[in-house]
């Protein structure tokens, strides 16, 4: 269970989460929503130890996160998937996702989440030897997710998986996103600006507007909210 | 380095210079002595890309570190210890120095202004260069200089290979050269460090996101760097002997190499410390001397690399690099 406890946080002069809490449980999709500079990625980059809060506590099953770094963050089993997709675009695909597995030291079980990767995604399969940045948008963002999945994360931060995709393509994303949570119950907080998809996988929602939190509710809610629906579902 | 390492054929006349068909045997052996000096700069090439690389900034104080280091080993050699009297085992002491100095380096010096702007940087590495070179110049040139450095081989002795006659410690400078690339090159490409080094150096964002720890990876950088530089020092001293400057040369020639090959590519630093090291001497030989003497080969390399940065600033094998804000 993750806990964020009135997370306040500023580049420079620049604060971006002004006593941000929210709550992600066990095995569920929880999507954080909000425009351009509402603190969405903020608030992931806070909980992966990338920004260091000014306030508030974040908290992951009592373990404190907010002085810890990046790795050790990363070893207790969060796993972000940035924003961008930030691969090592001279590497290639395999050395990219075996980079995921980076703190694992079971090779065999790397070995089968290799397969399980590419079960998912068999396109990275075919392209194993390529260098990452020869990949199509949506293979790299496939070859992201894959990477993430790589270190076997029990919590898994998603970032803006469908920016820059097509329609097509993020809908298929999604939809794998889906099956991995439903299979493997594995846990995410999903940042997206596509909030009619978001809505659909995640059991849970928030709504940030300028580093605060100004609604959380149950995704069905969210989706029937007259402010959701004219501010983010566009209709 | 002509005026440091290459044998040039007897009193040549001063205005005239062979020409490459009257004597192919001569060209022959020119290259092979020109590829054996590059072994040198392109060890230090690397030292300086592997810096590049991962922290986007010149070691300033790369020549320095080596020749601290080498005086380092001269002392110890002078120590009496039987054991560290032996020329191989100097060598090998060399590059833990060197290994262990760049680290420290990182630790102390480079940490501290990890982050701050590239002139920053710069400025805090050439500190390092004026401070080394003076504490230096304390402990070790007070005496006679300069100052006498064993090597494994002998300076003196040559071996005729075919066509070529090769000093005995070029050959050494080589072979110690090529081993330490070959196990660098193995450590890049076959074990999880040199991956996770690599992956760093691409982007160390996502590096931190995987779980590596970004601080130790530039640690490591600076550590390799520092032991090549440690080994090329303890490599060329015997030939120029020690003083104070004496790596000042080899790191202008190996930093035109480095930006000859493109300075955040690994197998060009190793290109361009082959080319320059060849080019060298070939131009001492088929030139006059009093056109393009020893003296000049020095204004060469670092109008070769003025050319460079103007012509093509990524090198033959670097790779362009986009900044995003």
């Amino acid at each position: 269970m993750l806990r964020l406890e009135g997370v306040t946080a500023a580049y420079g002069p620049i604060v971006a989460l002004r006593g941000v809490s929210l709550a992600v449980e066990p095995g569920t999709v929880v999507t954080l929503l909000g425009a351009n500079g509402a603190g969405k990625t903020s608030t992931l980059r806070v909980i992966s130890g990338l920004l260091r809060p000014q306030a508030g506590t974040v908290e992951y099953d009592g373990v404190r996160l907010d002085r810890l770094s990046p790795d050790r963050i990363v070893r207790l089993g969060i796993v972000q998937v940035p924003e961008g997709r930030q691969l090592f675009a001279q590497l290639t695909v395999r050395e990219n996702l075996e980079l995921g597995a980076y703190l694992r030291r079971d090779r065999a079980g790397i070995r089968q989440d290799l397969e399980r990767v590419f079960s998912y995604f068999p396109i990275l399969a075919e392209r194993q030897r390529q260098a990452a940045g020869s990949l199509s948008g949506g293979e790299q963002q496939m070859l992201a997710i894959g990477r993430g999945l790589m270190a076997r994360p029990r919590l898994l931060l998603l970032d803006e998986p469908s920016l820059g995709l097509a329609p097509l393509v993020t809908r298929e994303i999604f939809r794998i996103i889906r099956t991995i949570n439903e299979r493997e119950g594995l846990t995410v907080l999903l940042v997206e600006q596509n909030a009619r998809l978001a809505l659909d996988i995640a059991r849970k929602g928030y709504v940030l507007e300028t580093g605060r939190v100004v609604l959380s509710d149950l995704a069905e809610n969210l989706r029937r909210n007259e402010e959701v629906r004219r501010s983010y579902l566009g209709y | 380095m002509e005026g440091l390492l290459a044998g040039l054929p007897g009193a040549m006349p001063v205005f005239l210079a062979p020409a490459p068909w009257e004597d192919w045997s001569l060209f022959g052996e020119q290259i092979v002595l020109g590829l054996l000096t590059g072994a040198l700069y392109a060890l230090v090439a690397l030292a300086i890309v592997l810096i590049y690389r991962s922290t986007d900034i010149i070691n300033f104080a790369q020549s320095e570190m080596a020749m601290f280091g080498t005086f380092a080993m001269w002392s110890i050699w002078l120590s009496g210890v039987p054991l560290f009297s032996n020329p191989w085992m100097l060598l090998v002491l060399a590059g833990l120095f060197g290994l262990g100095m760049g680290a420290v380096v990182e630790r102390v010096v480079i940490r501290p202004v990890e982050g701050k702007p590239v002139l920053t940087i710069v400025v805090v590495t050439l500190g390092l260069f004026l401070l080394l070179n003076s504490v230096a110049t304390w402990i070790w040139a007070q005496g006679e200089l300069p100052k006498v450095f064993p090597s494994p081989l002998s300076v003196l002795e040559s071996i005729k290979v075919g066509f070529a006659t090769i000093p005995e410690h070029r050959l050494l400078i080589f072979a110690v050269g090529a081993a330490a690339m070959v196990l660098l090159g193995l450590l890049f490409n076959y074990t999880k460090l040199g991956l996770a080094m690599r992956a760093t150096a691409q982007n160390p964002l996502a590096a931190q996101l995987m779980g590596i720890n970004v601080g130790n990876m530039l640690t490591v950088g600076w550590a390799l760097s520092g032991a090549l530089g440690g080994i090329a020092g303890a490599l060329i001293a015997p030939v120029v002997t020690l003083h104070p400057a004496f790596m000042l040369p080899v790191i202008l020639y190996a930093f035109s190499a480095a930006v000859l090959g493109g300075l955040n590519s690994v197998p060009g630093a190793v290109v361009g410390g082959f080319i320059i090291g060849v080019g060298e001497n070939l131009l001492a030989t088929y030139t006059p001397r009093a056109i393009f003497g020893p003296e000049m080969s020095l204004p060469l390399a670092l109008m070769l690399l003025v050319v460079i940065l103007l012509v093509r600033p990524t090198g033959l094998l670097g790779e362009r690099t986009v900044r995003k804000v």
